[in-house]
């Protein structure tokens, strides 16, 4: 390295690895992954997701949850952009996958055909 | 470089703390569960340093949830995995309890232990992998000496250090910015900055912890303290008890060479800075400055009067800065965040925070960093969860072998550098031992005065004959054979040590006995002229045991384990304990299954 431009732009391709371990006001993707979840093909989902995300190169955190109750509705994926409700998507497939992230995570809009509920910001 | 994206990181701590209570078979077993589930190439695992809470080691951190699971067995890492990381649900059992409303947390940053603490020096600490230079610079490491390098003169660094108000961490507290100033002032064709990570206090461990945890850190600090006092050579001095900090160093020495940041024109700037690893064999005394350089030349580590100080004549007769490793931690941060940043923390005279290694009769005991002027009690009660069970607070010892007692009614000092003297107590490497009501405090300064007598050098002879002495009267005392004026002779002989002492080793090891005479003045009396231990400790001066006739079933168990056979009677009748016999040893009441034995 011969510059601090050049350390700065290291830092800056790195930071994205060390993502996972900084969430705060980044955009959250949560996969139910109850054991209802799992069956219904929640990995599948789930790798789906870890693949646009890299392929994408998105700064978005991925984390999962148990079953929530909503059984018959996995594989439940959930979005939520900073500072935006909560919105849950059920009967996730693969091929959802990408339409949620391009058109939910990346341009905001939410799609609206597969939500099955939404949690106010600031509601648990 | 391609980035891989992981979405979830599983921090392992390998500090000294966690290794050796067994972290590395997590990591192995944790690898093979990931494989087997096909998870490793969405989990990562990171190696970090310590987190500072070692008591509840080995400690596992899951990301992005931010779950700190503690104590965790080899046994746990399939439940981990399978619960967690495949279907994130949460390991209750596993996680940490407040010792008071045995409440489980969840989160790191809820836990009390963590909540009240400022980490500036340990932000890194168990947050990032150790011996990956990639995980430094991701959050910001060597921005600092970037930022020094290409927009500061040397002058002005020294300013913001100064402005900064940063004191040296060692325990002396001399002004780190001042003390680089003098160095930078020396006209010399050579410079050399040294960094004193010769860690020596018994139970102390800051200085591991960052040299382990956060390698790259304290090279940044010292690359930064290079340029302004105009060195382009460096030593590390670390004792070689430090294999695991030795090893993390080398292998970020060999990273910041590699990426151009130690070595020749550094970051294009034209400043050059090499830096070499010493070990040290070991000896208190090298913590001592001008002995710490004599053991990097080579020869037999004793210190030397001063002047010269080491800003004027130091290693190999040229101008050296010394600090200590914490010193160096804090560089970066106030170079990247200004010196008004920093010195917004803290008191008027102690800026920023300190970090103490709690420990003694606390439930929870680690490394802990907090801001000056915080309050003893707010370190023993909100961070350190209170006394150990339910018992009283007697004193607090500061400082090390050679810091001072502090009773339990200046619980609500402030902690600076000057208050902390003003008790007779001393900052020191920041060693906090919290004693409670079962300590004597005689034995306690008899113990801490005969690791410094054993660790004195010899070469002055108030050092090596006066603690002897010292320690002969205490051994006395303690044995029941304390005799009229001994407490004077102490004081007039500790009084005497301090001022005429070569360094600071003499000049602070009487502290302990000093101190504890003034606060616990009755404790010392009644082992003079009672001959009796208040806390029951004192070998020779405990009281006898003794049983209840009416109690006592005749099992025969105390006479079974009784060292020195002071216990007859006949089976399924009394037993009766010898008082001249007895040692006070406490084994026979141990064993007693109905509680029929007591101290008489």
């Amino acid at each position: 390295m011969k510059s601090l431009e050049e350390l700065k732009k290291l830092r800056e391709e790195l930071q994205k690895e060390m993502l996972a371990r900084n969430s705060k006001g980044k955009t959250k993707i949560v996969i139910g992954m109850g054991t209802c979840g799992i069956a219904a093909g929640a990995r599948e989902v789930l790798q789906a997701v870890l693949q646009e995300i890299e392929k994408r190169k998105l700064d978005v955190v991925v984390s999962q949850t148990g079953c929530i109750g909503m059984c018959e509705k996995e594989p439940l994926l959930d979005v939520q952009l900073p500072g935006k409700d909560r919105i849950t998507y059920g009967n996730v497939t693969k091929e959802d996958v990408q339409r949620i992230i391009v058109e939910h995570v990346i341009n905001g809009n939410i799609v609206e055909d597969l939500v099955v509920a939404r949690l106010e910001e600031g509601g648990e | 470089m391609e980035a891989t994206i992981y979405r979830s990181h599983v921090l392992i701590c390998t500090g000294t703390g966690c290794v050796s209570s067994g972290s590395g078979k997590i990591k192995e077993r944790m690898v093979a569960e990931l494989e087997e589930r096909g998870l490793q190439k969405e989990v990562k695992i990171v190696d970090t340093g310590c987190h500072g809470f070692c008591e509840k080691g080995p400690i596992v951190i899951v990301y992005p949830e931010g779950v700190f699971y503690c104590q965790v067995d080899v046994e746990d890492v399939s439940e981990i995995v399978e619960e967690h990381l495949l279907k994130g649900r949460i390991v209750e059992r596993l996680l940490y309890k407040e010792p008071l409303t045995e409440e489980s947390i969840p989160s790191y940053n809820e836990i009390d232990f963590y909540k009240k603490q400022m980490r500036i020096a340990l932000a890194n600490c168990g947050r990032i992998n150790p011996e990956s230079i990639h995980e430094y610079i991701a959050v910001g490491g060597y921005e600092a000496l970037g930022k020094a390098l290409t927009e500061m003169t040397p002058e002005e660094v020294i300013e913001e250090v100064k402005k900064s108000g940063l004191r040296g961490r060692g325990g002396a507290g001399f002004p780190t910015g001042l003390k680089w100033e003098l160095t930078r002032r020396e006209k010399s064709d050579k410079k050399y900055l040294v960094c004193n990570a010769d860690e020596g206090d018994p139970g102390a461990f800051m200085d591991r912890s960052l040299l382990e945890g956060d390698p790259h850190r304290i090279i940044e600090g010292m690359a930064i303290a290079a340029y302004a006092i105009g060195a382009d050579e460096g030593y590390i001095y670390v004792r070689a008890e430090y294999p695991l900090a030795i090893h993390r160093l080398e292998v970020a020495l060999e990273q910041a060479a590699e990426l151009g940041l130690l070595g020749e024109n550094i970051l294009g700037s034209g400043f050059n800075f090499n830096l070499h690893i010493k070990k040290g064999a070991g000896a208190f005394v090298c913590g001592e400055e001008t002995a710490l350089m004599a053991s990097i030349e080579g020869r037999r580590g004793m210190p030397r009067p001063k002047p010269p100080f080491p800003s004027v004549s130091g290693l190999w007769g040229k101008p050296t800065n010394i600090n200590n490793v914490e010193t160096f931690a804090n560089v970066p941060y106030i170079i990247n965040n200004g010196a008004e940043v920093y010195s917004a923390i803290g008191t008027e005279k102690s800026k920023g925070t300190k970090v103490f290694a709690l420990t003694g009769k606390i439930n929870n005991t680690g490394l802990v960093e907090v801001p000056m002027g915080i309050t003893l009690r707010e370190i023993i009660y909100d961070i350190g969860g209170g006394i150990r069970d339910g018992k009283e607070l007697k004193a607090v010892q500061t400082g090390g072998p050679s810091g001072g007692c502090i009773p339990a009614d200046l619980l609500d000092l402030p902690i600076d550098y000057e208050s902390l003297t003003e008790v007779g107590a001393m900052m020191g490497s920041g060693g906090m031992v919290v004693m409670d009501e079962s300590t004597c405090m005689v034995d306690v300064a008899r113990f801490f005065l005969s690791f410094t007598q054993s660790e004195s050098c010899g070469k002055c002879t108030p050092c090596r004959e006066g603690t002897k002495r010292m320690l002969e009267i205490l051994d006395r005392i303690c044995a029941g054979e304390g005799r009229e004026g001994d407490l004077e002779l102490l004081e007039e002989l500790g009084n005497h040590i301090k001022e005429t002492s070569l360094c600071q080793l003499g000049g602070s090891a009487p502290n302990p006995v000093l101190s504890t005479l003034k606060y616990f003045r009755a404790e010392y009396e009644a082992h003079i002229k009672e001959k009796r231990c208040p806390a029951n400790v004192c070998e020779g001066m405990k009281s006898a045991y003794v049983i209840d006739e009416s109690v006592c079933i005749g099992c025969t168990a105390c006479t079974r384990v009784c060292p020195v056979d002071a216990i007859s009677g006949e089976r399924k009748k009394p037993h009766y304990i010898d008082p001249d016999v007895c040692i006070a040893c406490g084994a026979c009441a141990a064993k007693c299954p109905v509680s029929a034995i007591a101290q008489g």
